[in-house]
């Protein structure tokens, strides 16, 4: 039984400027187990995917199984959590007994106290959910989607709000939580949260995917820097043989060539042409990576 | 769900209702303020307005009505706060069913219109109102069944109105309820009759009437209650639906 399966799922958003197609017909397998990220910029279609997972949204077509029943019925058993990407917590109660009365609702919930440990909120257990700052809700959302002990757990851009160590102690505690057996998918946009944490990546843009596979794989389709040098007179065929480079255009005096290694092409570059000026290495963005691998 | 782990969901949804000091406030402050100033000055008139009933006994009812009713709205109203925040998207993804979310909301309300009751018939003890406790009995479930209508209507706000708008609808609605339910002064006669008899803020006032004899509540009462309740519910249910996107 697969963990996760999106059969030619799609969705169109009826807006005042005409209908949106957020998604468009994708097919995932999620296998139980298995950490996947979704990945992807904004407006790729990751949160409808999401919501479509949860039964939030009711798919226009297609289908989604979670554990091989409908979404609502693996939620109904208690089957998943999630962190949604939007949303605040309810005002008065204290960050302990709201994870309480969350517990409650659950057939096998983690203890709440080992949950509080595991996220790293001792320290805000007895304060009411409003007295919290901004990272510290954060915290408080992903412990209400761990107390429930899911084996599918979802995360919409859950570090978005967080600062670099809040984003550390987070992932830290997602593999924990993974390691034991779980199924985790999250969406993100930055590729080195895919490659850092995930074991496969779903690329997505414009409501497709546009690649599927281990995380190695995806950084080196999309992890692509360029290397841009003023250097006239070289044909074009001849830095394309330089170690690292796999693409070469010409802009005037200058050359821009892509690069699978940039470290490599640099050195390559710079031993073999003493006139090459005003070098520029500049990460393709994701933006720019899905746009060539859409195109 | 087991009925233990709901009850522990109910215990801490209590809680928390119990925490917010302005709701805890106006529920259970305002009418009995309210009650002590209309009905002290008129503690020994016997028959209001010909009424049969005594000041302090009518205004106790009337004033307990009007607590509990904005006790059961405030219960249902407090959804659109907690949709503003996503809260219900939250909950949608937990085993929790809408039937026990519905059961939890009304309970709530229940034990904060309870808590009103409660201290409306101390005030009105202490004002003289001395009842054999059958009718005590009588006039509490006549508005522990009058006050259903309201839980449902409370529900269709929440999930109807944004935030902004859910506190000046429940005010208006609770203004105009208890005047033309007769909260403020006893309505028997007229137009205004015709009209009040078509609402259930009226019956619930009417649950006084208990201490005159007889049944509290005619047949058309129960018609009217009945008949409020079934068509705020399925508006309730349908404002749900379209809130959450389910068919």
């Amino acid at each position: 039984m697969h963990g996760i399966e999106l059969r030619g799922l799609t969705k169109t958003f009826r807006t005042p400027q005409g209908p949106v197609e957020a998604v468009r017909g994708i097919d995932v397998t999620v296998e139980a187990g298995e950490t996947v990220a979704l990945l992807g910029p904004n407006g790729a279609g990751k949160s409808t995917t999401l919501d479509m997972v949860l039964g939030l949204l009711r798919p226009d077509g297609g289908d989604v199984l979670v554990f091989g029943s409908a979404p609502q019925d693996a939620v109904a058993r208690g089957a998943v959590g999630a962190m949604l990407q939007t949303g605040q917590l309810i005002r008065d109660l204290t960050v302990r007994e709201l994870l309480l009365q969350f517990a409650s609702l659950y057939p096998q919930p983690l203890d709440v106290d080992e949950t509080i440990e595991l996220v790293g909120i001792r320290d805000v257990a007895g304060r009411l959910t409003q007295k919290l700052s901004g990272g510290q809700t954060q915290r408080v959302r992903f412990a209400l989607a761990l107390v429930s002990n899911p084996d599918l757990l979802v995360l919409d851009e859950p570090t978005v709000a967080m600062d670099v160590e809040g984003r550390r102690g987070f992932w830290t505690t997602m593999r924990e939580f993974a390691s034991r057996g779980k199924t985790v998918v999250f969406a993100t946009h930055y590729l080195d949260e895919a490659d850092a944490y995930a074991d496969r990546a779903v690329l997505m843009a414009n409501g497709t995917v546009v690649a599927d596979g281990p995380t190695t794989e995806i950084k080196a389709m999309v992890g692509r820097r360029t290397l841009r040098a003023t250097l006239p007179d070289v044909p074009l065929e001849e830095l394309e043989r330089l170690p690292g480079v796999t693409h070469a255009e010409r802009r005037g005096e200058a050359v821009v060539l892509s690069c699978s290694d940039s470290d490599a092409a640099v050195r390559a570059l710079v031993a073999r042409y003493d006139d090459a000026r005003d070098l520029e290495i500049g990460g393709a963005g994701l933006e720019e990576a899905f746009l060539e691998l859409t195109r | 769900m087991s009925g233990v782990n709901a009850a522990t969901y109910v215990r801490y949804e209590i809680k928390r209702t119990f925490r917010t000091r302005r709701f805890v406030l106006l529920a259970f402050g305002f009418p009995v303020g309210l009650y002590f100033l209309i009905a002290a000055p008129n503690r020994d008139t016997h028959s209001l307005a010909g009424s049969g009933l005594s000041a302090p006994l009518y205004f106790m009812i009337g004033l307990t009505a009007f607590g509990a009713m904005n006790a059961m709205l405030s219960a249902g109203a407090r959804i659109a706060g907690e949709r503003q925040v996503g809260w219900n998207r939250q909950l949608r993804i937990t085993p929790l069913s809408p039937r026990t979310y519905f059961r939890t909301k009304v309970l709530t309300g229940y034990v904060m219109a309870v808590g009103t009751m409660a201290l409306m018939y101390v005030s009105g003890a202490i004002l003289g109102v001395r009842l054999p406790a059958g009718e005590w009995l009588h006039m509490t479930w006549l508005i522990l069944v009058g006050l259903v209508p309201f839980a449902a209507l409370g529900i269709l706000f929440g999930h109807l109105l944004s935030v902004d708008a859910v506190g000046p609808a429940m005010g208006g609605t609770t203004a105009l309820l208890s005047f033309l339910g007769g909260v403020w002064f006893p309505i028997q006669h007229g137009a205004l009759h015709v009209i009040a008899e078509l609402l259930p803020s009226f019956w619930l006032v009417q649950a006084s009437r208990v201490a005159l004899g007889g049944s509290g509540w005619t047949a058309n009462g129960w018609l009217v209650m009945g008949a409020w309740s079934v068509l705020l519910a399925a508006g309730a249910m349908a404002a749900y639906r379209r809130d959450t996107g389910r068919a």
